[in-house]
């Protein structure tokens, strides 16, 4: 890294980067570049080391022991919980229910919110965009009541069709599930304008937010969203675990998704009692060490400023798209006027897969294909797209050897 | 690894020129085959002349490794008996997956280009789809066939 690119920012990614054990090595005899980021981050090393800690000295089952090391791991486990309260301002650790990811956050409101609430004829909304994770959980509960899955459009640059989701959100409505960003096009959705309308309905409302927590402040009170579901893999914590934020009054309401040890007060044959929230939803042991590494993970980020990390991941967005366009035959996906920090593209004459495995010659991962959003791949009538996603630990140094692998590939095939 | 020896001159010229790309009309049999992972999609077609494949093409999308082994087959197996074309398919699999391939080169012709495949496992799945469509035509199933 040159003097000359530090000096774009006062982001100090040189001391971050070194907290990253994993970006400094060699991937096919070239210093990796990591643009996968959309798909998992990386980690810290206070959350690597953090795991470790835990299974070195305090671990034991939850709320089970009255020995010394269940006391430490359930402290451990719920101290956690309210670190991640705190992350997205929730309104108290009754309203995070820890899930093993965004998959299962938006599962667990379509089987225990939905289900029973839906009749043959309801309608929930989604849009064009989503991840296949905010479609078939839709998919499946509406195949199971006789309810309709309706789908907003989206326009030729990524954007959701306001107009098109006030035509047809209706008397039908039960709920409105959408992504807060796009993971295949980077769109932010302006969920605030879509929230308010569907209150004036009185529509809850299920945020994706597995794209957008781990790049910039989310307040879910200041939102007024009714669920938002998150992964810890995307923010720098461990695989397995995430959250499903839930208005209390809403969780309440919800008859348990799971059945099993942990979600209940009392069993008796004749009848169980369910236990409070959120454990109702936490049946059987949960990812102790993966809830404690999440939190490790919120307080590094918070550490430096979901905002300052939000303005640097903006500046390396711009750079990467400027230089980008600048590429013959190359077609960026999604041009958003409001994007996260990941650019979609295709080359002319090069399929996708083929640039993957050209860019992974010179040591820069991107994910190729249809990044579990098939339908906003035919929209645009691509197969598939290349994907670079970047977080703030990456440099303009590595958006340069990127566009370099980019021309070795067109030079190559195209 | 070498991208020069993925990406074969051969392999290059048959991505950008597709062999017998297009659609049988009437086929004999057809079958789809489609790459979850990467989105490759294609429809081949064969017509046949008893137990011999008489004509073979194929439409499609996908990488240059897809189009370009999809091509090479069907100039491939033009005029093979189905125990030659399986014959064939056992030497391609060979070639695709073992480092010490014993499949003998000349017995494979052109289909050799693919042999960089080996080193790229990831890719493996994109030169042998084409094959696994074929066999689904021969078979005359209807059903879409699945790498994954």
């Amino acid at each position: 890294m040159s003097a000359a690119i530090d000096s774009r920012t006062d982001f100090d990614v040189a001391r971050i980067r070194r907290d990253f054990p994993i970006l400094d090595q060699q991937v096919n005899g070239k210093p990796l570049v990591y643009l996968d980021n959309a798909a998992s981050s990386q980690r810290p090393r206070s959350v690597i080391e953090a795991i470790d800690y835990y299974y070195e000295h305090d671990h034991a089952n939850v709320h089970r022991g009255v020995h010394t090391l269940s006391q430490r791991a359930t402290d451990a486990y719920e101290g956690a919980r309210e670190t991640i309260r705190g992350f997205i301002n929730a309104r108290s650790t009754r309203e995070i229910v820890y899930v093993r990811g965004t998959t299962e956050a938006i599962n667990l409101v379509a089987q225990s919110y939905a289900r029973p609430r839906l009749k043959p004829g309801d309608e929930i909304l989604i849009s064009a965009l989503e991840h296949h994770a905010n479609i078939v959980p839709w998919q499946l509960v509406c195949e199971q009541t006789g309810a309709q899955l309706k789908v907003i459009p989206i326009s030729q640059t990524g954007e959701v069709d306001f107009a098109a989701f006030e035509r047809l959100i209706g008397p039908r409505t039960r709920l409105l599930a959408l992504a807060h960003v796009s993971n295949a096009l980077g769109t932010v959705v302006p969920v605030a304008k879509f929230i308010a309308r569907a209150k004036q309905h009185k529509i809850p409302v299920l945020l994706d937010g597995a794209q957008a927590v781990p790049h910039s402040v989310v307040d879910v009170q200041a939102l007024d969203c009714d669920f938002y579901c998150f992964s810890a893999h995307k923010m720098l914590g461990p695989t397995g675990i995430g959250v499903l934020y839930g208005r209390e009054s809403l969780l309440e309401a919800m008859p348990p998704w799971q059945g099993g040890g942990d979600m209940i007060l009392s069993v008796t044959f004749e009848k169980t009692t369910y236990n409070q929230l959120p454990w109702k939803f936490e049946a059987g042991t949960p990812h102790i060490a993966g809830a404690i590494g999440m939190a490790v993970a919120v307080r590094y980020l918070q550490g430096i400023g979901m905002a300052r990390i939000a303005a640097y991941e903006h500046e390396l967005l711009d750079y990467a798209t400027a230089q980008l366009a600048g590429i013959s035959g190359l077609r960026i996906i999604g041009t958003a006027p409001h994007k996260a920090s990941v650019v979609s593209f295709t080359m002319a004459g090069i399929h996708p897969h083929d640039i993957g495995t050209i860019l992974d010659t010179e040591g820069v991962a991107v994910r190729t294909g249809h990044h579990c959003a098939m339908p906003v791949m035919d929209f645009f009538e691509v197969p598939a797209t290349a994907r670079a996603s970047l977080s703030f630990y990456n440099t303009f140094e590595e958006i340069d050897r990127l566009v370099a692998a980019l021309e070795h590939a067109r030079k190559l095939l195209a | 690894m070498d991208l020069k020896d993925l990406y074969r001159d051969v392999i290059v010229d048959h991505n950008r020129h597709p062999r017998n790309f297009g659609k049988l009309d009437p086929a004999d049999a057809h079958a789809d085959g489609f790459n979850p992972l990467c989105g490759d999609r294609l429809t081949l077609y064969v017509n046949l002349e008893g137990d011999r494949i008489r004509d073979a093409k194929f439409e499609g999308s996908g990488c240059a490794i897809s189009v370009a082994s999809a091509s090479l087959l069907t100039e491939a197996v033009k005029g093979k008996s189905r125990a030659e074309v399986q014959k064939l398919f056992d030497d391609v699999h060979t070639l695709l997956t073992q480092h010490d391939a014993s499949a003998d080169p000349t017995r494979l012709g052109k289909l050799a280009a693919l042999g960089g495949v080996r080193e790229f496992p990831a890719r493996v799945k994109c030169a042998s789809l084409c094959w696994h469509t074929l066999n689904a035509a021969l078979d005359r199933a209807s059903a879409p066939v699945s790498t994954e």
